[in-house]
């Protein structure tokens, strides 16, 4: 750790993890209830289960990224962060706003559209914590060097806080909520999330590989490039059947298909830079979050999204148990995996300790990993059974849900091996530092090349 | 990658091309608001009643168990054409009836079924958001769902 101010990212990881935690225990309760339909059903209905489930996922998500933000700022602009003071001011107030949600929607407080539920206070807090971080950021690079990285990374994070504000518009026409609620939703996941995502992969990669930043650099845009050539008008594949104009089938179709090229160009690139990369960094598990979480992204965001975006595919397993399964893993590797990948590398740091605890933490990726693979393959069989039962052959909803039960017992085995795998994860991080290190050929730790 | 290619022929080609894509994202979407306002969907029958089934509607969060024109939580039906799938296309009064009898009736209490909870809504509440699931089915969805089992 170069700068002292990069310390501000550890209440953010903290914050974010234990947020993290509570997402996994949402998320096992909603699976509960698919296969034991009474539990909870007076205490907590499902749907306050699922909006709990899916809230916390955004909300430590973006704590992630800003955390991952403080952290690696200083280091690309070779400046300390502005202020300190203002980004333990912004984690309270977002911190504020994401437990008051969770609060009130316990007991029956929200607004109702999927994933911006948040009543409007806790959205105008959101707004303003957002604002301070990049007030904040956005000082300290102007102060320092501007790297591609850097500069990427703010893109990303002002174009998602412009975006958000659609939040804030909601028409009474649905099918006209639906066009601009995407413009958050997609243009967020599917858009300019994957800049973040990307710088950050880029930063890691710079760092643990050794390869050139200009070699990495000209990848970086070239992927984001990528991103939002096919990403912006890839949003047609929502916009198939809520009443927009039919172009948006082929339009749709041929952009989203697109959009699997910048996961697979980050695939590429990860593996390139890490056989071309000759530094032999010490903190292997951080490396094997990097190229899980680049690997997942292209499964994930990319295969399984293709899966089900041509317009006449989506045409029968739109909203099934298909998308489900595609969002599970989209979320997991693209950002999920990427947020812990950075943890892991800069945690050593942090508590200025060498990579510790390895072998815990690599126990983690790999049950963490399977466990979520193994999840999406229950849903996409789930999915394709209720698609070809209820839109093929046309029985109703509820008889088709129990030719789907099976699936979701397994579904809620692999969450348990989930909420397992973080609980390692959770110990490798947090607990004593232990030194442990997987056994490399000829690989002694090479002490002080951290960093 | 080819050594042609600088990383600030890269950067240009970034900003050019995302600006390029996101004015015609911009275009398409102000013809699709403006198709989705005067081709797709009902503006005449959008009346306060159907405005108010919306706010019914999202104050209760009947998307994150059901899902509507596809999206939602996938845990109960979809709503989109449930008007079709009450008859209300050849009698509208017998499906007005059918769905406001079926909201009062939960829970069901079922053993091992998945079961709605009660909402407590009042007559005008039920008629709103019945109206606003009416509408709603009236909307052009380019021929979707494929069958009325939603």
């Amino acid at each position: 750790m170069k700068y002292e101010t990069q310390r501000v990212a550890y209440p953010f990881f903290a914050v974010a993890m234990a947020l993290f935690a509570l997402q996994v225990a949402f998320g096992i309760l909603a699976a509960t209830v698919y296969v034991l339909p009474e539990f909870l059903a007076e205490a907590m209905p499902f749907h306050i289960i699922r909006m709990s489930h899916t809230n916390l996922l955004v909300v430590w998500l973006l704590l992630g990224f800003m955390g991952c933000t403080y952290y690696l700022l200083p280091e690309e602009a070779e400046v300390d962060i502005h202020s300190p003071m203002i980004a333990y001011v912004q984690l309270a107030i977002f911190a504020v706003a994401g437990a008051g949600a969770l609060l009130s929607y316990q007991l029956g407080i929200h607004e109702g559209r999927e994933f911006l539920e948040q009543p409007l206070w806790s959205k105008i807090l959101i707004t303003v914590s957002f604002l301070m971080f990049l007030y904040n950021t956005s000082l300290t690079l102007a102060k320092g060097r501007k790297t591609a990285i850097s500069l990427v990374l703010m893109l990303g994070l002002w174009l998602a806080a412009v975006f958000w504000l659609f939040a804030f518009y909601n028409p009474g026409n649905l099918a006209v909520d639906k066009l601009y609620w995407w413009w958050v939703v997609h243009l967020w996941v599917e858009g300019v999330w994957e800049l973040i995502m990307a710088s950050l992969l880029a930063y890691l990669l710079i760092k643990m590989t050794g390869v050139d930043r200009e070699i990495i650099e000209k990848w970086l845009y070239v992927i984001i490039g990528l991103a939002l050539f096919s990403g912006l008008l890839g949003t047609g594949h929502h916009y198939y059947w809520i009443g927009s104009p039919g172009y948006w089938q082929p339009l749709g179709s041929i952009f989203s298909t697109l959009e699997v090229l910048p996961f697979f160009a980050m695939v590429m690139f990860s593996f390139f830079m890490f056989w071309k990369g000759r530094r032999n960094h010490p903190n292997k598990a951080a490396m094997l979050w990097t190229l899980g979480s680049a690997t997942l992204a292209f499964f994930g965001a990319g295969v399984w999204g293709f899966m089900h975006t041509l317009s006449f595919v989506n045409y029968y397993s739109h909203g099934t148990q298909v998308t489900a399964a595609h969002g599970h893993l989209a979320f997991f590797g693209a950002y999920v995996m990427m947020i812990l990948a950075v943890i892991t590398y800069a945690m050593p740091q942090l508590r200025r300790v060498q990579p510790y605890n390895q072998v815990l933490n690599m126990w983690s990726f790999w049950l963490m990993t399977s466990a979520m693979c193994f999840m999406t393959f229950t849903l996409t069989f789930a999915g394709v059974v209720q698609t070809h039962l209820q839109r093929v052959m046309g029985i109703n909803y509820m008889e088709v849900q129990e030719q789907l039960q099976l699936f979701y017992y397994m579904r809620l085995g692999a969450g348990m091996v989930v909420a397992v795998a973080a609980i390692v994860y959770f110990i490798a991080i947090f607990g004593p530092a232990r030194e442990q290190a997987p056994a490399t050929p000829g690989g002694e730790l090479a002490a002080g090349t951290a960093g | 990658m080819a050594e042609a290619l600088t990383r600030s022929a890269a950067r240009n080609i970034f900003f050019g091309g995302s600006l390029f894509f996101f004015i015609v994202f911009v275009a398409l979407t102000a013809h699709t608001h403006w198709y989705m306002l005067n081709v797709s969907t009902d503006s005449d029958a959008l009346t306060e009643q159907v405005r108010m089934g919306k706010h019914v509607w999202e104050q209760n969060s009947c998307i994150n168990c059901h899902s509507i024109l596809g999206e939602g939580a996938y845990f109960a039906p979809e709503l989109g054409n449930v008007w079709t799938r009450y008859g209300g296309r050849d009698n509208p009064d017998g499906a007005r009836t059918g769905l406001k009898a079926w909201i009062r009736a939960q829970p069901l209490n079922i053993p091992g079924r998945r079961s709605m909870p009660s909402f407590d809504l009042s007559e005008e509440e039920l008629d709103a958001l019945v109206s606003f699931l009416e509408w709603t089915d009236s909307i052009d969805t380019q021929g979707w769902p494929p069958t009325p089992a939603g």
